[in-house]
């Protein structure tokens, strides 16, 4: 599926090391062992750290793990809006549309940027400027790319905002965001990122920041304007809920890592990876009324204190020996589904530590009441 | 779970905001609301009145006043007269009219003011948004810049360049204050464009690919300007009590033209003789002034402020 990329080249500044083969043409996007690090004041933040993934044209893809697992960085560092520094793309390849993005001038990215992939944001409180018109804010999008006249770009606001639902849209363009509802701002952005007819979307928790009602209606709209335009979709969630209702495949991330990937079904309904396994049993409808709810025990790891090994061996309950020395990889099984779990190799396969030759056999046992 | 009430919602109308859709036919942007809020400021609205009726005054009042300010008559009371029907603010001890000396006074004070906080306004508007904008090296290069002019005591500098650049002429002593505190301004602005760069609104203008420039002036600028606005209006108010400092201490605009500088420093010798009205009328003009120009600042700080609804 992927191509392995060793995992230790370590970039050089300004100098990458060369690029693997394009994918194949059904790929729109493949990330390729893509590792962001922060450079902060108290060290490094690995928050993606080999990163691998791939979307296929007009495919949805959602993209879940919990707050700080690296999900939204993954994003922006695809549509490159990283801040370097202190961000840095330590090492990877991201393939869109047959062009790798990483190594495109600043001038190119922005060309693709709203044109061939947008972006839906978390807060559409904030996401939009306060001192212009919502039409004003469509239409710039759709003046830098499609190098039309203004008032054919007004039109193409107008007409962006009907598709998004919002009524009488000759009055609603002339409005500033202060005068529209959350819901109805969230409507706009979604109109920005689609003005351009863009191959794929990327929504970072659209519906977070909204309340319950209006984030169904958002999540509906997404989809049916996904399957109306037949772009591809990356929906970046915390909520399984929302990606079980909305995308057609599931990778999930945990400290930097994609852990498990697969077809909605697959992974909803036989996670192979402990972590996704216990996600799906915290869903409080998974509780009988009166039940304490289930919950992952431990916390996440320390981002300046990674764990060597597995990165959820200290919380996992099946964790044995070789999860504290050895990372796996995303390891194929059955027909999609991939999980980085050393619970899905064979034994012989399992690395073993040279120092100690005289080491049990890993065995898998379970840890019960490990905190 | 997540079933939405319409099965199409690309297509149906939205419930959950037509209420407000006949109170939103006006549409008004954040400048209209600013100049809403603001007219319902009532101290900002007197402040405001006090300053055009000065303003008024300090155009109207030469033109028709009947006392020449500088000019002393040919006969005169030694020590001035007390205010009377005919001199309502006395005369100094020159025989002049002390109200027609604050008459003509005003405009001095008020250019001087304004025309050095508007220098001092666009040099730092422009350096602190290219600081800000730029980052890195050309961004510490103009602090430090900043730091220089801060580390200096602002009075000694503008007493060294009152006398250098042509003593006694106003236009010099604008472009002194505007040159020397446009720091201030820098600063502000810089901070405002670091915190805004960070903004959501302009991480989605990046992402659907606007331009490095225009994100800079279109969209940050005009968001950082509302407390830049506020701080020009109460740099103006202390410009004017400086102005009238550095006149006392005979640094400012030639002693011989009528300005409240020059009243005061005029009327020092004469305070303890119980000639009150020479030093009273233009101290009082002086702190009517300032109190309405801020009166006016705070309003704007009110209304610019989108966390302060009133």
């Amino acid at each position: 599926m992927t191509t392995p990329v060793d995992i230790k080249q370590v970039a050089v500044p300004g100098q990458r090391a060369p690029l693997g083969p394009p994918p194949a043409e059904d790929v729109l996007l493949e990330v390729r062992g893509l590792k962001t690090y922060f450079h902060v004041m108290d060290g490094t933040v690995a928050a993606v750290d080999g990163v691998d993934f791939q979307i296929k044209r007009g495919e949805t893809l959602g993209l879940v793990g919990e707050s700080g697992c690296g999900k939204s960085v993954t994003s922006l560092t695809i549509m490159r809006l990283i801040d370097i520094p202190p961000g840095e793309i330590v090492a990877g390849e991201i393939w869109f549309d047959g062009r790798e993005i990483l190594s495109m001038s600043p001038a190119e990215m922005r060309r693709v940027r709203g044109a061939d992939m947008s972006m839906i944001f978390q807060e559409p409180m904030t996401s939009l400027n306060p001192v212009f018109t919502v039409g004003y804010q469509i239409a710039e999008a759709v003046k830098a790319h499609m190098g039309v006249s203004n008032r054919e770009a007004r039109d193409r606001a107008i007409e962006m905002l009907s598709l998004v639902g919002i009524p009488s849209p000759e009055r609603r363009v002339k409005q500033y965001p202060h005068e529209l509802s959350g819901g109805m701002r969230q409507r706009v952005m979604i109109a920005m990122a689609l003005s351009c007819d863009p191959k794929l979307i990327i929504a970072d928790e659209p519906t977070t920041a909204l309340d319950v009602t209006i984030q169904a209606q958002i999540l509906e709209l997404i989809k049916s304007i996904q399957q109306r335009t037949g772009t591809a979709l990356l929906l970046i969630t915390h909520d399984l809920a929302v990606v079980a209702e909305t995308v057609e495949r599931i990778a999930v991330m945990y400290a930097g890592k994609i852990v498990e990937n697969g077809t909605a079904e697959e992974v909803l309904l036989s996670p192979k990876h402990p972590y996704t396994q216990g996600l799906i049993t915290s869903i409080p409808s998974n509780v009988a009324r009166g039940q304490r709810l289930n919950v992952i025990k431990g916390t996440v790891p320390n981002p300046f204190r990674m764990p060597v090994g597995c990165r959820f061996e200290p919380r996992c309950p099946f964790a044995f020996a070789t999860c504290k020395d050895f990372s796996p990889e995303l390891r194929t099984i059955g027909e999609n589904q991939q999980s980085a779990c050393w619970l899905q190799y064979p034994q012989s396969e399992l690395p073993v530590k040279n120092v100690d030759p005289a080491a049990p056999m890993p065995v898998a046992t379970e840890r019960v009441g490990h905190s | 779970m997540m079933t939405p009430p319409t099965p199409v919602p690309g297509a149906a109308v939205v419930e959950e905001d037509n209420v407000d859709l006949d109170v939103a036919l006006v549409s008004l942007n954040q400048w209209q609301l600013a100049i809403k809020r603001f007219l319902r400021h009532r101290m900002a609205l007197i402040g405001l009145a006090m300053f055009s009726f000065i303003v008024l005054v300090a155009i109207i009042g030469p033109i028709v006043g009947p006392y020449n300010p500088i000019q002393i008559p040919g006969a005169h009371v030694q020590g001035g007269d007390a205010p009377s029907l005919a001199h309502p603010f006395g005369t100094d001890d020159a025989g002049r009219d002390v109200f027609t000396m604050i008459v003509n006074g005003a405009h001095i004070s008020l250019a001087v003011g304004f025309f050095a906080t508007l220098i001092a306004g666009v040099i730092g508007v422009i350096v602190g948004a290219v600081a800000g904008a730029a980052g890195g090296f050309v961004d510490n290069l103009l602090m430090r810049v900043v730091d220089v002019f801060f580390a200096i005591p602002l009075l000694f500098l503008i007493l060294v360049a009152a006398v250098f650049f042509g003593q006694g002429s106003m236009v010099a002593l604008i472009m002194v204050f505007g040159f020397l505190q446009w720091g201030l301004i820098a600063r502000l602005v810089r901070a405002e464009f670091l915190s805004l760069r960070e903004a959501d609104f302009v991480e989605a203008a990046r992402a659907v690919g606007v331009g490095r420039s225009r994100i800079t002036f279109r969209h940050i600028l005009p968001n950082a300007l509302g407390p830049v606005i506020v701080v020009m209006t109460l740099l103006m108010a202390s410009n004017i009590v400086l102005e009238a400092f550095v006149s006392y201490l005979n640094f400012g605009v030639a002693a011989t033209e009528a300005t409240w500088g020059n009243a005061l420093s005029n009327a020092q010798p004469a305070m303890g003789d119980g000639n009150w009205w020479w030093a009273f009328f233009p101290g009082a003009a002086i702190a009517i002034t300032v109190i309405s120009v801020n009166f006016i600042g705070d309003g704007l700080h009110d209304a610019l402020d989108p966390r302060s609804r009133l």
